[in-house]
């Protein structure tokens, strides 16, 4: 067990985890940031998608121990009101079904927005394949980012 | 015209207004249709007595609530269900507010999700309750104006006067309480609907997209501990021994406890639970056969030759029929087990105290999950209470309780709340699967080309009745048989999404496909002169709608262009199943020597279409669910265990695999039927069957990219 301060959020959050927890399950059991998601547990799925220094990263495979003072950003952090240019689409193409997989969806494209404001629709395809939706809403997912990447 | 029902005045009751007053209005949801609506009761508006099983409440400042009682696992039901209410109340949907309810077996006789079949079974009942409430709401505007209520008219959310005046619903809740509960209501003419049939958008999205915690795996609560339970290693096998000293001596691990096959370890996080689990030690004997899939590719070619299978439909002289015949065709087809994979894997808090059960988690069978804890527990029922949480997706898996009773026993023994959390690789190698199945269709055929005699055998894994013998084309053929087979194994199975139809739709499609090219004819041409014959001299009953399969055909062929197209290879394919008619046509388009799925057109008749956003979604999400496992779903066994652990080896779709699908309502008027499945079955029949018209190859088996006809050919990407 070992202490770890880990910049999340914006804000300074502790844990006392052992030093080979994955970011994800401190960030669900003992941060109580449910939003990151499991879905596999080895990087397959997106389900568990963050940011560490706003790239997209899957925090199923990611240590506590290897994040040090890098920030982080889940989807409880992507934006203060839900009013991410990501989530607002997400909202208006009405993107979710059972809606597990989409917050990771929205992390893994909100990192591919960062880099590449403008992707075509091959990038966005590209960038996206990483993540699985097992109800196949893959076309309105395509048609948010699309949107958001409209606006600003 | 608009429909008037009579109500049985028990069907409603007016609760005790809420503190700060309001119209609170309780209804049944389940009592039987018929009889609810004819009889027209004389017992007092308020007795007291019935147990009112949903309620709509209209508060003073105009917010409408509803409790919607089925589980949400992403068909939209807690959508559309109060869309069907705000129509008839003519509300404004901006003030709408719905809360899911937990599991009341007195109050909801079908709080489950499957089966596509929750609209259909509430269509009515939801229409009455919001058209019931907006009645009252208006006598109320009437008795304050002194105007007749007549004169009056409703429109989101408001009451107008001819004069122009105003009032809105929550300026009127408190006054409509008093107001007599209707012997009978008015229901608006469908083209009067102004909600229905629009697009609404999910009432959950902002929850979702922000991540509140809405599933069962979110659910936490003080003091609670968790727990992950190592199953056996292969189906067809009995725990032997166990030693967990490792294991205990781990950091977080409160204990390691054994029941029946199972030995869960409970600890402080599930990081902790899960690295302790590897250091068990567990000796595994067998108790039943230990099977692989070679075992069972040998024994669906013994059964399909059994003497012992069960006649499920027989018209007319199906031997004489073969044995007169011009052409004779037989094909087989075979698919493999699938596992469910919904992204949340199966997760259920339970605590057990001595005063009763508290369950938390995602099923789509809440009243299943509290019969079986009751029974296994032997506690009363009621003492059971079952909180039902969003589902990260079902596809049938979480209609089965294995992992609801799991956490419930466990909480027993260790005598403390507990979350059980499931692994993906506990998920796919623990069961339960879609069964793996293998067809065998003849098809004989006169000198002209017609369809003179029709022979079906299923052979099934823990199936039950591996065919659909009254589904297309029975009714259409003189002399027919139906028979099937089942094997049963150690391997657990279960309803998978479009249960049996899932495989049964391609077989039977991509056999049509062959039988119309043996006959001389067009495929859609085929199919309708089929039709055609069922309804001039229907052979033996009928058990689909002629006409909406005809429609959903028509639409299809015409929507995508059907033996139009240059440089296109369509394929074609039409199935009814859980109520609703499903037409595609799936186009391939060659480039650089390899075909690529572009497009799939889908025409879909579920009659009214409630939610036009949600049954895009439904349809879209059904066809990209059967591209997706029509050419890669397989699950296949070494020694009794699943051989794909993971998505790394069991493969899902992925964005750049998705063709283009464009989707087609029939626009008939007709009550709603579901929309969960109907549009998965067809989707394999139209790929396979474009791919054949690309390649001349022809599929028999799926995974498709796992056949040998499909070497070097990467069906995968679209770009």
């Amino acid at each position: 067990m070992a202490h770890y301060t880990l910049q999340i959020n914006g804000k300074s959050l502790e844990a006392d985890v052992d030093s080979d927890t994955p970011l994800l399950w401190v960030l669900r059991d003992n941060l109580g940031l449910v939003g990151t998601k499991f879905g596999c547990g080895i990087a397959q799925c997106g389900a568990c998608t963050v940011h560490v220094n706003g790239a997209a990263v899957r925090s199923c495979t990611l240590a506590v121990s290897a994040v040090g003072s890098n920030k982080i950003t889940t989807i409880e952090g992507l934006s203060a009101n839900g009013d991410h240019p990501l989530q607002k689409a997400w909202n208006e193409v009405d993107v979710a079904q059972c809606g597990y997989c989409q917050a990771g969806q929205i992390m893994n494209a909100a990192a591919l927005l960062t880099k590449n404001p403008k992707p075509s629709a091959e990038e966005i395809d590209n960038a996206m394949n990483g993540n699985i939706c097992r109800c196949g809403t893959y076309h309105r997912i395509h048609e948010a980012i699309a949107l958001a990447s409209t606006k600003k | 015209m608009s429909t008037i029902l009579k109500t049985n005045r028990r069907d409603f009751i007016k609760l005790a207004a809420t503190a700060g007053g309001g119209l609170m209005l309780g209804f049944q949801l389940t009592s039987s249709v018929a009889s609810a609506m004819e009889e027209v009761s004389d017992v007092p508006v308020v007795t007291g007595t019935i147990d009112f099983n949903n309620y709509l409440s209209i508060s003073p400042d105009g917010i409408v609530t509803l409790i919607s009682p089925n589980p949400e696992l992403g068909q939209n039901i807690k959508t559309s269900f109060p869309m069907i209410v705000a129509e008839e109340l003519d509300a404004d949907w901006s003030k709408v507010r719905v809360i899911q309810a937990f599991l009341d077996a007195k109050k909801y006789e079908r709080q489950l999700t499957g089966g596509s079949g929750a609209i259909p079974h509430s269509w009515e009942r939801l229409r009455k309750a919001g058209a019931t409430a907006r009645y009252m709401i208006v006598e109320a505007a009437a008795k304050r104006w002194g105007v007749p209520s007549s004169m009056l008219k409703t429109d989101t959310g408001m009451v107008l006067h001819p004069d122009g005046r105003k009032l809105s619903y929550g300026e009127l809740a408190t006054e409509a309480s008093s107001i007599a509960i209707p012997t009978e209501v008015k229901l608006k003419d469908k083209k009067d609907f102004k909600i229905i049939g629009t697009a609404v958008r999910n009432v959950d999205n902002m929850d979702m997209i922000t991540g509140k915690p809405l599933y069962g795996i979110d659910f936490y609560r003080e003091g609670m501990v968790f727990a992950m339970i190592q199953r056996p290693s292969a189906f067809g096998m009995k725990l032997k021994s166990v030693d967990s000293t490792a294991a205990k001596a781990m950091p977080g691990i409160i204990d390691v406890v054994t029941f029946k096959n199972n030995v869960a370890v409970v600890g402080k996080s599930t990081w902790q639970v899960s690295k302790a689990r590897k250091l068990l030690k567990i000796e595994y004997e067998a108790e039943g056969t230990i099977e692989s899939s070679t075992d069972h590719d040998r024994l669906f070619k013994e059964l399909m030759e059994s003497k012992e299978a069960v006649v499920r439909r027989k018209d007319g002289d199906v031997e004489t029929a073969f044995k007169g015949a011009a052409k004779v065709i037989t094909r087989e087809y075979q698919c493999p087990f699938l596992s469910h994979s919904p992204m949340e894997p199966m997760n259920f808090f339970a605590h057990v105290r001595t005063d009763g059960v508290e369950l938390v988690g995602p099923t789509q069978t809440p009243e299943a999950a509290r019969t079986e804890v009751a029974k296994l527990l032997g506690v009363p029922n009621d003492k059971v209470t079952v909180e039902i949480t969003r589902l990260g997706g079902g596809f049938g898996r979480r209609l089965k309780t294995d992992y609801v009773m799991e956490a419930a026993e466990l909480s027993s023994i260790i005598k403390q709340p507990v979350k059980v959390i499931w692994t993906r690789e506990d998920d796919m190698t623990g069961g339960s699967y879609r069964p793996a199945v293998r067809y065998r269709f003849e098809a004989a055929l006169d000198a002209s080309g017609n369809l003179v005699g029709y022979k079906l055998r299923g052979v099934g894994i823990n199936v039950g009745n591996s065919t659909r013998e009254d589904n297309f084309p029975s009714g259409a053929v003189d002399n027919l048989q139906i028979d099937s087979v089942e094997y049963k194994s150690p391997i657990t199975t279960g309803a998978w999404r479009a249960p049996i139809t899932n495989f049964l739709a391609f077989a039977e499609q991509a056999f049509l496909d062959e039988v119309s090219i043996a006959a001389g004819k067009d495929q859609v041409k085929f199919r309708l002169e089929l039709l055609e014959r069922a309804k001039k001299t229907p052979a033996g009953a009928i058990k689909y709608d002629i006409d909406r399969m005809k429609g959903v055909i028509e639409l299809a062929a015409n929507k995508a262009g059907w033996g139009t197209k240059k440089d296109v290879s369509q394929g074609f394919s039409v199935y009814f199943s859980h109520r609703t008619y499903v037409a595609q046509v799936a186009e391939i388009e060659m480039k650089n020597g390899r075909p690529i799925l572009k497009k799939i057109y889908a025409a879909a008749d579920c009659g009214v279409v409630v939610n036009k956003s949600g049954a895009l979604q439904q349809v879209k999400g059904g066809v990209v669910d059967g591209v997706g496992h029509a050419l890669f779903g397989n699950v296949t066994f070494k020694d009794g265990a699943a051989e794909q652990k993971n998505f790394n080896s069991y493969r899902l779709i992925r964005i750049k695999e998705v063709p283009d699908v464009e989707v087609h309502f029939v626009d008939n008027g007709i009550d709603p039927t579901g929309l969960g499945e109907p549009a998965l079955p067809p989707t394999g029949g139209a790929v396979a069957n474009a791919i054949f018209k690309a390649t001349g190859k022809r599929l028999y088996n799926q995974p498709f990219t796992k056949q040998e006809e499909m070497k070097g050919v990467n069906l995968g990407e679209r770009m």
